[in-house]
């Protein structure tokens, strides 16, 4: 099976790397990158701990291949904050207890993102459906939304 | 120098998570992130089969492909193949099949492990399991509990010629009371089969260390001690030469209390070939491999007088064990079976349990393990016997229950419960939901025949927190302890090392321990790391489940940092020149009582441990203390808990409106965690009511092994809950704490039901089954309607 | 969680991906936005040779008006869709209908014309299409052809599109002065409609001049319900509109799974239509 060129921006860094053509995109970013954080909770699309934004929109890496992101940027849970500054998802997952056994975290902080970006200012049933792409066993969620209530507060949306 | 003031004291604040940092930014290190040079991967043939015989299995084609280094059957494996241990043989003449790792010759429920193959990368061995040449001879299945046990059923194991594992009996005097009840009632509550299915699936690395006989076990587990006992005696590898490390772990709720098939297999085949060797399960395998819980049919009646008070309870359990033994499967239903009483005063208890071998995924603990069956019988029976009365559940209930002054309270199953104060619980908690607000408007929705019906649930729970007394598991017939064991050390710098036997996987330990020493040692929270799950670094422990962590662990912290100040303050009078007794010991700072000038820090003491250069005589160099403690008793966290449902009666859709939960989990070292562990615990109680279930078809083919179709829920599927405690300090444990790591699974289960219940009992209905499904809940209020 | 191995194409034009379909033989399989076919491949259920990948081709992603429709490009992804202006004011139902889908992840890389071509019986947009009755423009070696959303959907997971073909685009007339509704009905946010039901009505003085019904998984296919269509003109009432959603399961032989036997989605049927018209109608 022939491997494919691709050049893949991840976390502001751009590789180029050849893959195999049915390497999934999370596949790529653990074995090949070594960027480790971003996990795989399951093999159906359900969890969504594997959640990144691709071209700054949240898609499940399980469910791209890699070489369709070619060309692309993607970001990881390991490139959300800006050096020592915490991403303000971060800070209000923190804050609010939105977090247990962490291994949902990096997909949910990355939905959570996404959710902001697109609806600044969600209701509470907004958050939920937001966030019906990830599954949590640890939290009952409620701490979920109220970090990110918290995050649309610190990123200025409550107005 | 001023004299040192109390500043207040980490215990008992809601501290953010040193946890979190990490978890926050993927800086993890989970056990499928470990990629060591040269690893194999292991992938897995599973059987498609509930039964069957393998009459041919070559797996040599698997050996051609490209990438791979060797495959293995259970013959190819000889004595490495190991067996699987169970460590709890409940009665003396329990049946223990054989469990061998790789199936030798027959498969016995679908996933069972048939085959490995090895290769460099994951994909190749996957890509080569479709060369392995595998033949299976189908057998009769059995998968219905009662069938497996009736005549004729043809046994899961051949050689037992029975499918009942144990029989268990408890109790007695219930026939007697019963003959003197003035109501009896009867109902059979399926207690459904659940998945853990926590978020991180399992992974296990095992890796010989050099040259020497060393191998290092990285696995996603609850239990790195206990598990390296058990690969010691399994693999036969010298337990000295084991180490087991459970590095960030993702979840557990008794799924990751094992020593699976998997582990075994990982370590055999690292020592086998020399190198290091890694699986990782799919979410599929999980759902056929990690073990399952629940699955008990509970047969459960109580009698009563015609004035509301309880005279006995009689509960008859089949228990479905699945097709093997795992560490503790036969044991579950007797961790529920003292809890049946509950909360209630009676005069007499019959317990029977009937363990039962069918061609399914073995059960074992998922969290509440034995008890939230218990819970969930006896707080729906109350119900039901409190409608029969025609009395307010909640005053039936009040009734009945031990009263705050009568504790310390020795219950009819035996258990003396410390402390509980149910009263203030209830009304607090009615306080929060509005009870008789909710009844009124349930009158005018009844009245007025609106097809959304309102239901309210109680569930007044207790728990046992707190695995466990050693002598209790002895008596039990559980082959090990339930010690806990901390070491602190203060450093040369004054920075401190909490190593703890127990092993977290998302409960916060490195928080909460930090805060508990913290309040003793008075050095500030962060200035503490707490070392776990590693058998290098944190040799001795018992790790974490039944709740026991704080319960039994906390004791061993607040002794080992006792010790460690009663060790210093002798070394700090050496060097101020008085005697220890003069000193007092406040915010890490021993001064001189009368004397405010005269101080030695925590940290200044250490260092002089540490230089060793004028010690007084007979004191050891290095600042430590340790301790190894079994805990006096189990704890008893109990609450009630109240829940308004909403019941679609044209679609049988059920939703939680408003849930509210008043816990009772004594002294709190950290509330914000605290109130974490309620929330997550109420979800996956009220999954297991309106959501989750494992089913099989007659064959035994999983009907839905999937996260697709497993449901587990989503954020939209859930409420906000409103949490709210009393604080009973236990009594039995020296800081005043129960436990509290179970609790919402244990309470909210029956909350549910008896809500949906209540909702459609002026419709006829007595009794909605599990998961309460929308065709379930419709089919119900059909039936009741047709008199059915 | 690993596929099995293939080949894989990138297509930049309709026309490369004919030839690329062509040269693949029967074995390859086109990739849109992935979101229903990488999941059968993780799971190893299908082992197609060639993968083309037509999620870049720019000539069928956009969304536009055209000869008084709207013309959704099969590649065009369901938040595109659901957030799209013209959708919204014109083919609303399907907008909101979009926005039921799976999770916004998937409605990111999942597209209107994916979930048409899988053609899930459990799929949402479907019953949209044949209660509103788009149609379906599909290019083949022999150049392109248009069918209607009746003949669009020949069983589960079964289309008119060939193997050798691809999905262009599916164009919804528009609906000035129709109200709408699509009813989703399931048993956790993440579950698949157990029954879902489009529906569509214009108003007049009152009363239901006109209605659309479409019903999905009653059946290996969505289902028209014209029975109800016909039953619902004149109804000025709720009590109207569910004595003609009695007649939802008219016609219907569903089957039976885990979620609903017979009866049950019989049942669903007819009260998710009552409330799905009732929504649309606004009459009490």
């Amino acid at each position: 099976m022939h491997h494919i060129p691709i050049t893949v921006t991840v976390d502001g860094m751009t590789y180029e790397r050849e893959v195999e053509p049915r390497a999934l995109l999370v596949h790529f970013l653990r074995n090949d990158l070594g960027r480790v954080g971003t996990v795989i909770g399951c093999d159906t699309s359900n969890c969504g701990a594997c959640t990144v934004l691709l071209n700054g929109r949240s898609v499940k890496s399980c469910s791209v291949l890699a070489v369709q992101a070619d060309g692309t940027s993607i970001t990881t849970i390991q490139g959300l904050s800006d050096g020592n500054e915490w991403h303000p998802v971060q800070t209000a997952f923190k804050e609010c207890h939105g977090l247990q056994c962490g291994y949902c975290t990096p997909g949910m902080v990355m939905s959570a993102v996404d959710l902001l970006s697109e609806n600044p200012n969600p209701s509470e049933a907004e958050i939920r459906e937001g966030l019906e792409g990830n599954l949590c066993r640890c939290t009952g969620y409620h701490n979920i939304v109220r970090s990110v209530e918290m995050a649309a507060e610190l990123m200025g949306g409550a107005k | 120098m001023t004299a040192t003031t109390e500043t207040p004291s980490a215990l008992g604040r809601p501290i953010k998570r040193k946890e979190d940092a990490r978890l926050l930014h993927g800086q993890t290190n989970w056990t499928d992130n470990i990629q060591l040079p040269g690893t194999v991967h292991m992938a897995i043939l599973r059987s498609p089969y509930a039964h069957a015989k393998i009459t041919k299995l070559d797996v040599s084609p698997a050996k051609n492909h490209a990438n791979v280094v060797n495959a293995f059957g259970a013959a190819e494996l000889g004595d490495l193949n190991g067996s699987i241990p169970c460590v709890w043989p409940v009665t003396d003449d329990i049946v223990m099949p054989a469990f061998p790792a790789l199936a030798p010759d027959t498969v016995r429920q679908v996933g069972d492990c048939v085959a490995v193959v090895l290769a460099t990368n994951p994909q190749s061995a996957v890509d080569a399991l479709e060369d392995i040449v595998v033949q299976y001879e189908p057998l009769p299945v059995v998968i219905d509990m009662e069938k497996a046990i009736a005549p004729g059923a043809t046994p899961v194991h051949a050689d037992a010629g029975t499918n009942v594992c144990y029989v268990y009996n408890l109790g007695g005097g219930y026939e007697e009371v019963k003959a003197k009840a003035d109501v009896v009632v009867k109902r059979r509550f399926i207690n459904q089969r659940l998945i853990p299915a926590f978020m991180e699936p399992r992974s296990v690395v095992a890796a010989p260390m050099g040259m020497s006989d060393e191998i290092t076990v990285w696995s996603a587990t609850q239990i790195p001690h206990v598990l390296r006992v058990l690969l010691a005696l399994v693999t036969g590898i010298p337990e000295n030469n084991l180490r087991v490390v459970a590095p960030d772990v993702g979840g557990g709720f008794g799924g990751k209390l094992q020593c699976y098939r998997e582990e075994v297999l990982v370590v055999n085949l690292a020592r086998k070939l020399g190198r290091p060797v890694k699986w990782t399960e799919t979410r599929s395998e999980d759902m056929l491999a990690t073990h399952h819980g629940r699955d008990q049919i509970q047969d459960i009646e109580i009698a009563a007088t015609k004035d509301g008070k309880l005279l006995g309870l009689n509960v008859e359990l089949i228990a479905n064990m699945g097709a093997y033994l795992q560490i503790i499967t036969p044991g579950i239903p007797l961790l529920g079976m003292f809890m049946y009483p509950a909360i209630y005063k009676m005069e007499a208890y019959n317990f029977k349990c009937t363990g039962v071998f069918t061609n399914t995924t073995p059960t074992d603990a998922y969290r509440g393990a034995g008890r939230p069956e218990a819970t969930y019988a006896i707080e729906r029976i109350i119900d039901e016997l409190a409608a029969e009365l025609g009395m307010d559940p909640l005053a039936l209930r009040e009734k009945n229950w031990i009263k705050h002054e009568e504790f310390p309270y020795t219950t009819v199953s035996g258990l003396t419960y410390d402390t509980g104060n149910y009263e203030a619980a209830t009304a607090k908690a009615l306080d929060l939901f509005g009870y008789d607000e909710l009844r009124a408007e349930q009158k005018r929705r009844r009245d007025s025949n609106e097809p959304v019906q309102l239901g309210i649930g109680i569930s007044t729970f207790t728990e046992m927190c707190g695995l466990a007394p050693s002598r209790t598991l002895g008596a039990l017939k559980y082959v090990a302890g339930g010690w806990e064991h901390c070491t602190i050390r203060v450093l040369p710098t004054g920075k401190v090392e909490l190593i703890t036997g127990t092993s977290p996987h998302g409960q916060g330990h490195e928080t909460a321990w930090s805060q508990i020493a913290s309040s003793i040692l008075g050095v500030p929270v962060e200035d503490i790391e707490v070392v776990h799950s590693d058998t290098g670094r944190a040799p001795y422990g018992m790790d974490t489940y039944g709740s026991r962590s704080l319960a039994v662990g906390g004791r061993a912290i607040k002794l080992a940092a006792e010790r460690l100040i009663e060790k210093a303050r002798v070394i700090a009078a050496h060097q101020l020149e008085c005697s220890p007794a003069d000193l007092e010991f406040v915010n890490g700072v021993f001064q001189v009582k009368g004397d405010a000038s005269k101080q030695q820090p925590l940290g200044a003491v250490a260092f002089e441990a540490f230089t060793a250069h004028n010690l007084p005589d007979g004191v050891e160099p290095t600042l430590q203390g340790e301790a190894t403690v079994d805990p006096d008793d189990f704890s008893y966290p109990h609450g009630t808990h109240l829940a308004a449902i909403e019941v679609d009666t044209e679609t049988g859709k059920v939703r939680v409106r408003t849930y509210v939960a008043v816990d009772d989990v004594g002294i709190q070292v950290n509330p914000m965690i605290v109130e974490g562990q309620v929330h997550g615990g109420l979800a996956q109680g009220i999954a297991q009511a309106l959501y989750e279930g494992a089913f099989y078809d007659e064959d035994g083919q999983p009907l839905n092994a999937t996260l697709s179709t497993y449901l587990i829920p989503a954020a939209p599927d859930l409420p906000s809950f409103i949490t709210g405690q009393t604080v009973t300090p236990s009594t039995t444990h020296p800081l005043g704490t129960k436990g509290v790591g179970e609790a919402g699974t244990i309470a909210s289960t029956p909350a549910i039901i008896n809500g949906v219940v209540d909702a459609l009992r002026h419709l006829g209905v007595t009794e909605v089954a599990m998961p309460a499904t929308p065709m379930t809940v419709w089919k119900t209020i059909q039936a009741a309607k047709g008199g059915k | 969680m690993i596929p099995a191995a293939f080949e894989y194409t990138k297509a930049t034009t309709v026309a490369e991906a004919l030839a690329a379909l062509q040269a693949g033989g029967e074995d390859a399989k086109v990739l849109g936005g992935g979101q229903s076919l990488l999941p059968v491949l993780r799971l190893r259920l299908n082992a197609p040779s060639v993968l083309v990948d037509c999620s870049g081709i720019d000539e069928i992603s956009g969304i536009r008006e055209e000869g008084g429709k709207v013309v959704i490009g099969a590649g065009a992804t369901h938040h595109a869709v659901m957030n799209n202006a013209l959708v919204k004011s014109s083919v609303p139902l399907l907008a909101q209908a979009t926005a039921t889908v799976a999770d916004p992840q998937i409605r990111h890389r999942g597209t209107c014309g994916g979930s048409m071509v899988h053609a899930d019986p459990r799929a949402d947009l479907p019953p949209v299409a044949l209660a509103l009755d788009a149609e379906f423009q599909i290019a083949g070696s022999g150049g392109q052809r248009t069918v209607k959303a009746a003949e669009f959907f020949q069983g589960p997971f079964e289309t008119s599109v060939g193997p050798d073909e691809i999905l262009v685009s599916v164009s919804f007339p528009k609906y000035d002065g129709w109200s709408t509704h699509y009813e989703k009905f399931n048993r956790t946010a993440q579950a698949w409609s157990i029954v879902g039901v489009a529906a569509a009505v214009r108003m007049d003085g009152g009363k239901i001049a006109e209605a659309r019904i479409g019903l999905t998984n009653v059946g290996g296919t969505p289902m028209r319900a014209s029975a109800i269509e016909q039953a619902l003109v004149g109804a000025s009432s709720l009590a109207d509109i569910e004595a003609a959603a009695a007649r939802a399961s008219d016609g219907l032989a569903p089957f039976a799974d885990d979620d609903a036997d017979e009866e049950f989605r019989l049942h669903l049927a007819r009260v998710l239509t009552k409330r799905a018209v009732a929504a649309a109608s606004g009459l009490k």
